[in-house]
C-alpha cells in the first residue's frame, strides 16, 4: 500500500501494470490538484473582482481555502475518505508554510518600498543635530554611530566571556558547576530584553545615583543578552572539533591549555566566528534596553561611551514612530531599512564563512 | 601488578608538573562561567533592591490594582494587575495563533517539502528571526493596522457575539488582537525550530513501520510523528511563550494603551509589563522608576517560570530518546 502514496509525493511518473493499478482502486487523475488549485484561483479572484474588492492576500486565502475543500470533497468522492483526509491536511501544510511567508514578504517589501523614499548618501551622512522634529531634514549618522559604539562594547565584552564559559563547558565542565552553567545560561537566553535594560538602570542607580544615561550601560545590557547566545554556539562548535586532535596534541606533550589555544580554537575557529556574527545581528536591534538605558533624545553625533547619551539605528526607529508626523515615519522606514541591511549582512556573512572556513572534518 | 605499579605512579607525577599557564587558563575560564552565574544574581538581586523603595512606599496593593499613580513622592498607588493580565493576554493570543501555524510549517518542511529546498525554505522560516522587533513594530503600525481594517470589520460582523470581538472596532486599528498577530509572527521561528528538531529525531523505524501498515502519510504523522514530538512541540510552544511575554517594542508601538481589565480585542485598550516600563520610564520622576522596576521584576519572576518550565520539558525528551 506505500505504492499508493508515492506518485503523489514524489511525483515520479510512470504507470503500474494493469493489475497493480487494480489493487490500488480508483484514484484522482494526476492532473487533478494542479488544476483544482488553477480553477480556485480563477474562482477567488473572478470572485474579489466582482465584489470590487481584489487584493493579491485575500484572493491568495481564499484560492487556498477552496482548493482545500475542493480536493477533499472530490478525492472522498472519488477515492475515499483516508485519502481525503491526507489531501486535505497536505493542503493545510501547504497553507501553513505560505503563513509563514506572506509577512516575511510584505515585511520585506513595505521596508524597502518605504526605506528608499529617504534612503540616499545625504541620510546616512548627517545627524539630527539642529533639525526640528518636522523639518525635512536629518539623518542617521548619529545613530549608525552610537549603535557601532555600543554594540562594539557589548561585544567585546561578551565575546571573551562567552568564548572562555564555552571552553569551561566544554574542555574542563564536569559535575555540578557545570550543569549549573548550562542550565542557568539556557535560563538566560530567555530574559525579556526590557528586564536587561533594568538591571542596568538599578545597578547605575546603585553606583552613580539616579538619571545616568550612557552608551556604556546600553553596551553592559546588551552583553546580558548577548553573552548566552555566544557561550550557546560557541559550546556547540567546540563539541564538533573531534577528540582525536585533542589526543594527539596530549600525546606530544602539549600542555592542555596550549592545546586549547593551538588546537581546538584554530580548528572551531569558523564556527565560532559565525556564531559571533548571529549573536551581533540579534543584539544590533534590541531596543528596549537602550531605550532605558542610553536614552531616546539624542541628535548629535556621540562616539563617548561614557558621557552622555548616545542614539542606536532601533532607538531612533522607535522614537521618531513615537513622534509620529509624515517626515517621521520617513525616517523611521529609511532607518528601519539600513538597520535590516546591516543584519542580513551580518547574517549572509556569517553564513559564508561557516561555508567557506569549515574544518573539513572526517573525509 | 607489577605493570600496574608504574602507572599508578604515573598520574601523579604528571599532576606534580602542572604548568602555570594551566592554573590561569583553567581558572580564566572557571571564572567567566562563575561570571555568568553571577551576572543572573545579579539581575535578580539588584531589581529586588531597587523595586524594594517603592514596594514598600506603596499605598496600594501592588498585586490587585489596575492603576498606575507612581510618579509621585507622596503616597504612591500603583499595582500590576491590569498590565499582567494584558502581558498574559497578548502572549496567549500569540500563542494560539502561532503554535498550529508552526506544527504546520514544521511538518511541510521536513516531511512535505521537496528534500531539495527544504533547507532553503527552513532558512526562510529563520529569517523571521532575524528582523529586529522595533522593525516588527514599524511594520505593524504603519502597514498591518490598515490592512488588517476589514478583517477586523467582518470579524464583528459575523463574530461580534462573541464578547472577545465585540464591537465597535477602534478605527486606528491600535489594538490587542494586531499586537497579538504580530508577537504571533515573532513566535513563530522559534516554535518552528523546536518542532523541526524533534520531527526530525522521529525513529525511521516508526514511520517505516506505519507507511507499511498501509498508512497514508497523514496517518503516518498522526500516528508516529506526532505523539513523538509532543514533549518538543510543547517546550517550543513555552520557548515561544516566554518570549512574547517579555516582547517589548511591538507592543509599545502598536497597542494603544490603558491600564484597564478588558477582554474586547478589538477595541483599544490593556497593556503589558514591558511596554508599559518602556512608555513610561522616559517620563518616570519620583518613585517612577522604582515601580517601574518592580513591574520589571514580575516580568522576570513569570519569564523566568516560563523558560524553566520549558526546559524542563524539553530537557525531559532528551534523557529517554
Amino acid at each position: 500500500m506505500t505504492t499508493t502514496t508515492r506518485p503523489q509525493s514524489t511525483g515520479s511518473a510512470g504507470d503500474g501494470p494493469q493489475a497493480q493499478r487494480s489493487m490500488r482502486g480508483r484514484s484522482l487523475p494526476r492532473a487533478a490538484a494542479p488544476a483544482v488549485l488553477a480553477g480556485s484561483a480563477i474562482a477567488a479572484s473572478g470572485a474579489l473582482l466582482a465584489v470590487g474588492s481584489f487584493h493579491l492576500v485575500s484572493a491568495g486565502l481564499i484560492t487556498a481555502v477552496l482548493y482545500a475543500l475542493v480536493i477533499g470533497i472530490a478525492s472522498a468522492a472519488v477515492e475515499n475518505p483516508r485519502k481525503a483526509k491526507d489531501r486535505l491536511v497536505t493542503a493545510v501544510v501547504y497553507i501553513c508554510f505560505g503563513a509563514a511567508m506572506l509577512p516575511l514578504l510584505s515585511l520585506l517589501t513595505t521596508v524597502v518600498l518605504e526605506g528608499l523614499k529617504r534612503l540616499d548618501g545625504y541620510f546616512l551622512t548627517v545627524s539630527m543635530n539642529g533639525v526640528t522634529p518636522s523639518m525635512d531634514a536629518g539623518g542617521v549618522y548619529h545613530a549608525i554611530v552610537g549603535t557601532i559604539a555600543i554594540t562594539g562594547l557589548a561585544a567585546l565584552i561578551s565575546i571573551p566571556i562567552g568564548i572562555f564559559t564555552a571552553i569551561y563547558l566544554v574542555e574542563y565542565g564536569r559535575g555540578r558547576l557545570a550543569k549549573a552553567i548550562t542550565f542557568f545560561v539556557d535560563v538566560m537566553t530567555g530574559i525579556p530584553s526590557i528586564v536587561a535594560g533594568l538591571f542596568v538602570v538599578a545597578l547605575w542607580m546603585m553606583l552613580f545615583g539616579p538619571g545616568q544615561t550612557n552608551g556604556a550601560a546600553g553596551a553592559i545590557s546588551l552583553s546580558v543578552l548577548m553573552i548566552p547566545v555566544v557561550v550557546r554556539s560557541s559550546e556547540e562548535m567546540l563539541r564538533l572539533v573531534p577528540q582525536e586532535l585533542r589526543e594527539a596534541s596530549y600525546a606530544l606533550g602539549v600542555p592542555k591549555w596550549l592545546t586549547i589555544v593551538k588546537v581546538v580554537l584554530p580548528t572551531a575557529v569558523a564556527g565560532l566566528t559565525t556564531g559571533i556574527m548571529l549573536a551581533l545581528a540579534r543584539v544590533i536591534g534590541e531596543t528596549a534596553p537602550l531605550v532605558l538605558t542610553a536614552g531616546s533624545s539624542a541628535v548629535a553625533i556621540n562616539w563617548n561611551l561614557f558621557n552622555g547619551q548616545m542614539m542606536s539605528l532601533p532607538v531612533f526607529i522607535y522614537s521618531q514612530v513615537r513622534m509620529g508626523g509624515a517626515v517621521n515615519m520617513e525616517r523611521a522606514w529609511a532607518a528601519a531599512l539600513t538597520l535590516i541591511a546591516i543584519v542580513m549582512l551580518l547574517f549572509l556573512a556569517a553564513r559564508l564563512i561557516s561555508r567557506l572556513f569549515a574544518p573539513k572534518l572526517g573525509r | 601488578m607489577t605493570t600496574t605499579d608504574p602507572s599508578a605512579t604515573a598520574p601523579p607525577q604528571i599532576r606534580g608538573k602542572r604548568r602555570v599557564g594551566d592554573v590561569v587558563f583553567a581558572n580564566t575560564a572557571r571564572g567567566s562561567g562563575i561570571l555568568i552565574l553571577a551576572i543572573l544574581a545579579g539581575v535578580a538581586a539588584f531589581l529586588i533592591i531597587q523595586s524594594s523603595d517603592a514596594l514598600s512606599a506603596n499605598t496600594a496593593n501592588f498585586f490587585t490594582t489596575e492603576s498606575w499613580e507612581a510618579n509621585t513622592r507622596e503616597n504612591p498607588a500603583f499595582g500590576v494587575a491590569a498590565l499582567a493580565f494584558g502581558t498574559v493576554l497578548a502572549a496567549a493570543i500569540a500563542l494560539v495563533i502561532a503554535t498550529p501555524i508552526a506544527i504546520g510549517i514544521a511538518l511541510f518542511i521536513v516531511y512535505y517539502a521537496p528534500r531539495r529546498i527544504a533547507a532553503v525554505l527552513g532558512y526562510l522560516v529563520d529569517l523571521l528571526a532575524a528582523i529586529p522587533s522595533v522593525v516588527y513594530g514599524l511594520w505593524g503600525i504603519g502597514y498591518l493596522v490598515f490592512e488588517l481594517q476589514g478583517f477586523y470589520d467582518g470579524l464583528t460582523t459575523y463574530l461580534g457575539w462573541i464578547p472577545l470581538f465585540a464591537g465597535p472596532v477602534s478605527t486606528t486599528g491600535r489594538t490587542m488582537l494586531s499586537a497579538g498577530i504580530v508577537l504571533a509572527v515573532m513566535i513563530l521561528p522559534i516554535i518552528t525550530a523546536m518542532s523541526r528538531d524533534v520531527f526530525k529525531q522521529v525513529p525511521q523505524g516508526h514511520r517505516e513501520a506505519a507507511l507499511a501498515m498501509g498508512a497514508t502519510r497523514w496517518e503516518m504523522i498522526r500516528m508516529a510523528v506526532l505523539p513523538f514530538g509532543r514533549p518538543g512541540v510543547i517546550g517550543g510552544a513555552m520557548l515561544g511563550l516566554g518570549r512574547a511575554l517579555g516582547e517589548t517594542m511591538a507592543v509599545a508601538m502598536i497597542l494603544s494603551p490603558s491600564l484597564v481589565i478588558s477582554p474586547f480585542l478589538l477595541q483599544s485598550g490593556n497593556q503589558t509589563i514591558a511596554a508599559h516600563i518602556a512608555l513610561q520610564y522616559p517620563e518616570a520622576t519620583g518613585y517612577g522608576v522604582s515601580a517601574l522596576i518592580a513591574a520589571g521584576l514580575v516580568l522576570f519572576a513569570i519569564t523566568l517560570v516560563v523558560n524553566m518550565g520549558a526546559r524542563f520539558v524539553v530537557a525531559r525528551r532528551k534523557e529517554f530518546s
